[in-house]
Formats: structure tokens, sequence, C-alpha cells
């Protein structure tokens, strides 16, 4: 604009050059912390993986014995010996059983609420299974140790009695509190909202034109979202059910309150047995000093690895399957 | 709805069980969960529930089966399902809530929310959350204001600049960021500022841990608001020689204001409720400490976890009161939002 319009009770307008000189110092200071900004979120998750590193390093140094292999876990002992095996082995199984749990149920929900609810309630109900995400997760582990705990015992007193055959369902010596399957039960729990939630989101994009197409074929309710709706849908709802694999990967305080810790690999779920990296980190910190939490951050670097992986993997899921659809 | 009596009658246009015979169903199946659960010995309800449940889902289809066929029995043992699953998701959302309100009442006063922990044993009554709620209160605050400007900025980045190395660098972050375990945001913030710097524990730690983790919820939220802001009102304050960053600021922004404002308020929602960070950045403390920038100080969320973790009937009422009181705040936050959301004109 090198000659304004100026109306008839235009007031002063000001020099052209100056306009511009104003406005972009203006945009280069705004764009300058907007980028600065950009970069400190950058930098934010570079420096957790260093930090996490560097303070590792000095601990692992210090351990006498492979750290990946090694059940014990003394790293304030005179020669410290630690691994990570049980912690490992613990975190993945709990987490596992817990997708066992809450997958279906939660892509039950993801299908309720977009195919099966009515129109009007569908906003309704899925905001009232949004609600449990909103539930503090030291509040579930309160939940679990006070509440859960004492009805779930006489349901794993069954299983082992019923079904007791299955490795999972083995003797656990009468030993039924704390269980793994409890920590599970509340993981699951905690990560459903979420995977219904993703779910849900992923099945609204797909086009209602498709299963009007199905019903309109013959297909019944059912047949038209099985074969017009999920496949579609799929790489979504795996992406979802990552990101849910995630979560529970790396949820500390529920588990830490609700699960009986017992330095052992077992996979008898009704039992206690073994513990979590994270649960184990929020309960050893504040009685270690240095040499100790060096220990926990070591634990907690594989943890950061872990689950940046599971989260890595279920964006490339996402991406591919939009790239496929655009070529 | 009309899709389902088209779907239905196509299966067999002259017979179709009616949604009286299927109330009928679960009268009976209510029946032989109360029967079963009885001559096994047992008089759980909640026994009777899951049984009568199972027995729906065999039953009804069974009806169906018999009056319409194969493909309509899969279908209403589908439909069932999905019902089933809905119910079975709302089980542990009641029963945490009831539990709360009821045990928690128990405590939860004045005297509660007035005293601190301070010269207090697990074993004595009394005792409060005063010092974990102004801990809450600041923490929470200051990582506010860290993370909301900071989000609010980036995602202005990732929007208005539209393309480059940068913005997929920082869209790629904030994705792995949001799956960050809370517990890798506290043993950051312990590395790089307590034992790094050499700041020590204190409020502001905490602050610094729940800040990393609003800040993804904040530019992810933002960000899609942003993008729904049409372009033609960009364009009409550039055209009008409106310089570019107040364009964002003054017309691109308002405009997504309570869309921006809703997602703000849920990630404060969210790190409300952390504890893990808490643990490794102020630890826990049982007096009453005002300066977050110095010393040790109580979170709620850390106070919880604290009592519920003694075995002792008087620090579990107090768990049980202090879940309650994050409980309402939280709530209170997850309502707001929603408030603010229905108010909103562009929707996500």
């Amino acid at each position: 604009m090198t000659a304004p319009a100026a109306g008839p009770a235009a007031p002063t307008v000001p020099e052209p050059s100056h306009i511009g000189g104003e406005s972009r110092r203006g945009d280069r200071v705004f764009f300058a912390m907007t980028g600065a900004s950009g970069v400190l979120l950058v930098l934010t998750i570079i420096g957790i993986g260093i930090f996490l590193v560097v303070q590792a390093v000095p601990a692992l140094r210090a351990d006498t014995t492979n750290f990946l292999t090694t059940k014990e876990f003394l790293p304030e002992a005179d020669k410290p010996t630690f691994g990570i095996a049980v912690l490992a082995f613990g975190t993945i199984l709990t987490s596992l059983v817990a997708m066992v749990l809450a997958v279906p149920v939660a892509l039950g929900v993801a299908i309720f609420v977009t195919q099966y609810a009515p129109r009007r309630l569908a906003g309704l109900l899925g905001g009232l299974v949004d609600l449990l995400a909103a539930v503090p997760s030291v509040v579930y582990g309160l939940w679990g140790i006070a509440f859960l705990n004492t009805h779930l015992q006489a349901v794993n007193k069954t299983l082992n009695a019923t079904l007791g055959w299955f490795p999972l369902f083995g003797d656990t010596g009468g030993r039924y509190s704390r269980s793994i399957l409890l920590a599970s039960v509340v993981l699951a729990i905690m990560v459903l909202p979420i995977i219904a939630a993703l779910t849900r989101e992923v099945l609204l994009q797909v086009p209602s034109a498709l299963s009007e197409a199905a019903l309109a074929l013959g297909a019944t309710r059912w047949e038209a979202i099985r074969t017009a709706v999920l496949p579609p849908s799929r790489p979504g709802i795996v992406s979802a059910v990552m990101l849910g694999l995630g979560r529970a990967l790396g949820e500390t305080i529920a588990v830490a309150l609700v699960l009986g810790t017992t330095p052992a690999i077992t996979a008898r779920i009704l039992g206690p047995g073994g513990n979590t990296i994270a649960a184990n980190i929020a309960a050893k910190f504040s009685e270690y000093a240095q040499a100790g939490r060096g220990a926990l951050i070591a634990t907690g670097l594989v943890l950061f690895v872990i689950t940046f992986a599971v989260n890595a993997l279920a964006r490339v899921i996402v991406i591919r399957s939009a790239r496929k659809r655009l070529g | 709805m009309s899709t389902a009596t088209l779907s239905d009658s196509s299966v067999r246009p002259t017979r179709s069980v009616s949604t009286g015979a299927l109330s009928g169903v679960g009268v009976l199946a209510v029946l032989v969960g109360t029967a079963v659960v009885q001559l096994a010995g047992g008089s759980n309800p909640a026994l009777m529930v899951v049984v009568a449940g199972l027995a729906y889902l065999v039953l009804a289809p069974a009806v169906v089966l018999a009056v319409q066929g194969r493909r309509a029995a899969v279908d209403r043992l589908f439909t069932s399902l999905a019902w089933g699953s809905f119910l079975l998701a709302l089980v542990p959302l009641v029963s945490v809530v009831a539990l709360v309100v009821k045990n928690g009442a128990k405590r939860f006063d004045l005297d509660f929310l007035t005293h601190s922990m301070r010269g207090i044993g697990p074993r004595d009554a009394h005792g409060g959350a005063y010092h974990a709620i102004i801990g809450t209160l600041q923490q929470v605050g200051i990582a506010s204001l860290i993370a909301i400007p900071i989000g609010l900025l980036a995602a202005v980045y990732v929007v208005e600049h539209g393309r480059g190395p940068l913005v997929s660098a920082v869209q790629f972050v904030t994705d792995v960021m949001t799956g960050v375990p809370s517990i890798v945001a506290g043993l950051f913030v312990f590395t790089f500022w307590v034992l790094a710097l050499g700041q020590g524990f204190s409020g502001f730690a905490a602050a610094l841990a729940l800040a990393i983790l609003m800040l993804p919820t904040v530019v992810r939220t933002t960000e899609v608001v942003l993008a729904l802001v049409p372009d033609s009102l960009r364009e009409a304050a550039l055209a009008l020689g409106v310089p570019r960053w107040k364009t964002v600021v003054r017309v691109v922004l308002p405009t997504a204001a309570s869309g921006i404002t809703t997602g703000v308020v849920l990630a404060i929602a969210r790190v409300t409720g952390e504890t893990a960070p808490l643990l490794l950045t102020a630890l826990n403390f049982d007096s009453i400490n005002t300066n977050p920038f110095q010393g040790q100080q109580a979170g709620l969320p850390s106070y919880v976890f604290a009592q519920a973790g003694q075995p002792q009937a008087a620090a579990l009422d107090r768990a049980w009161a202090g879940a309650l009181t994050l409980l309402l705040l939280v709530l209170l936050l997850n309502l707001v939002a929603r408030l603010i959301s229905r108010r909103t004109r562009l929707k996500g």
C-alpha cells in the first residue's frame, strides 16, 4: 500500500515506510519469540536424554555386575550390584496384562459411543468415559489398595482354584494380596479412557457414507461396522493402543501403592511379585543417597528409551497410513 | 433410528425380535444370575450382576438366532457387547467416586483444610492438608506461568509458519513429549535443576517438572484450534496493513480464545493430579512452606501418597480426605473447561 486510500475523515496517516519498518521489527521480535519457544521445546527433550545419560553413566560404571541381566537391586552396597532384569520384566508383564484387559473394552466403548449410542447422548456418554482419565493416578492407587485389593483376592483365589493349570494363574503359595493382576487391573482402568478417546476420534474420521452404503446393501449394523468402519480405522486403532501401552509402561504412583514388591521374576500374576521401573524409582528415591539415586536414574533412562520407542512407533504407523491413503 | 429398522428388516423382513421380547430376556437373565449365585452358596450382588450380564450375552443372541437367523444373532451379540463395554467402563468410575466421597467425608472438614501435619504422627488423629493445598496451588500456578506462554508461542510458530525443519521437529517433539512418563520428567528436573545446577529441592523444581508435562498438551490443543481459524480473517487483517504479529495477537488468538482456554484448563487439571514428579523434586514436607523457591514443599498428590502408604487407620482416613480434596479440585477444573468449550464458536 504505497498510497493509502484516505477517506474524507481520515486521521493523520503515518509515513508508509514507517509502517513497514515498525511492523517488520515487530514481526521479527514476535516470530523470534515463537521460534525460541519451539527451540526450547526441542532442547527440553534432548536435555532429558543428555542429563539422564550423564547421571546414569557413573552409576553404571560402579555397578559390579551386568546391568541388563542382574536380578538384585542393591546399588548402595559396598560393591554395588544392581540390574534391571526384574524391573523390566515386571514393567512389561503388568502393562501387557493391562492391555489384554483394557483394549477389548476400550474398543467396545469407542464403537458404542460412535456407532450405537443415540446421537444426542453420544457426546455426553463419551465425556463420561473421559472423566475416568481425569481421576489422578494417586486416587486410583488409594482405591486399588484400600478397596479393590480385598475384593480381587477372592477372584484370584477362584481363578487359581479353577484355572490353575494355566501358567499365568499358577500357584502363588496362597498369597493373593497386592498381586500383579491387581496392578494390571488398575493400569487397565487408567489406560482405558485414553485408548477409547483416541479410537473414538479415529472412528469418527470414517465417512458415514461408507457404513450407510453397507447398510443399504443389506448388511446388519455389526456387519457394516466390521466391513466398512473398522478396516480403514485399523492403523489409527493400532496407534491408539500403542499410545495406551506407552502410558501403562510409564505409570508410577498407582503401581507403587498397589504392588507388593518381591525381587523375583515370576509370571504368576495372581500373587505378589516383581516391581516396575517407574514404581521402583518412586518407592526408593527418598531413602537412597547419591549412589542409589544414580542407579535409579539409569533405570529411568531405560524407561525413557522404551516409552520413546513405543510412542515413536505409534506415530510412524499413523504417518505411514496417511501416506498410503494419499499415494 | 431409520438405519436400525433398515438393517433389521433387511435380514428377514417378516419377523423380528421386539424390544419387549428382549427385555423379557433381560429379566430372565437377572433371574438366572440370582439363581446361579445362590445355588453356589453366594450372596454377592456384584457377582449376580456379572452372571446376569453373561447370561444375557448368551440368551439374547440365542433367541434372535431362533427367530431371525445367524446374521441377526451375531449383530445382537455385538450390540450387547458394545453396550456391555460401556457399562463396564463406568463401573470403576462410579466405584472410585463413591468411595472417595464416602471415605473422604469422614475427615473432610474445616479442621482438615486449615491444619498442616506438623508434629502429627501416622497414628494420631487430626492433622490436615493445608500445607499440601498451598504447595499444590503454588506449584501448579508457577507451572502454568511457565508452560502457557511457551506453549502458546510454540503453537503459533507451528501454525503461522507453515513449513520448515523446525516446524516438523516441534511437532515430532510435542508428540514424543506427550508420551514422556511423569516420573521421567521428575528425574530430568532432579538431574538438571537439583544436581547439575545445585538448586536443591523446592516447589519451583516441582513446577518445572509439571510445566514439562503441561507443555505438549498446551501446544497440541492450541495448534488444533489455531488451524481452525479461517485464513480469510488473517488475510483481511493483513490487507488492512496490520503487521503479522498484530494479526496473530489481536485477530487470530482472540478468535481461538475459548478453544485455547479449554485446552489450557484441561492441561492444568492433568498436572494437578501428578504425583510422581513431586516425589523427586519437592519431596514431601509435614509443615507449611509458603516459599516455593526454597526448601521441601508438600503437594496434595504427594500428601495422599504419603498417607496412603501408612498402615494406620488415621493416616488412611487422611489419605481419603486428601483424595476427595484433590478429586474436587480436578473435577472442578474439568467442569470449567467444559463450560468454556460449550461457548466456543470454533469446534475441534
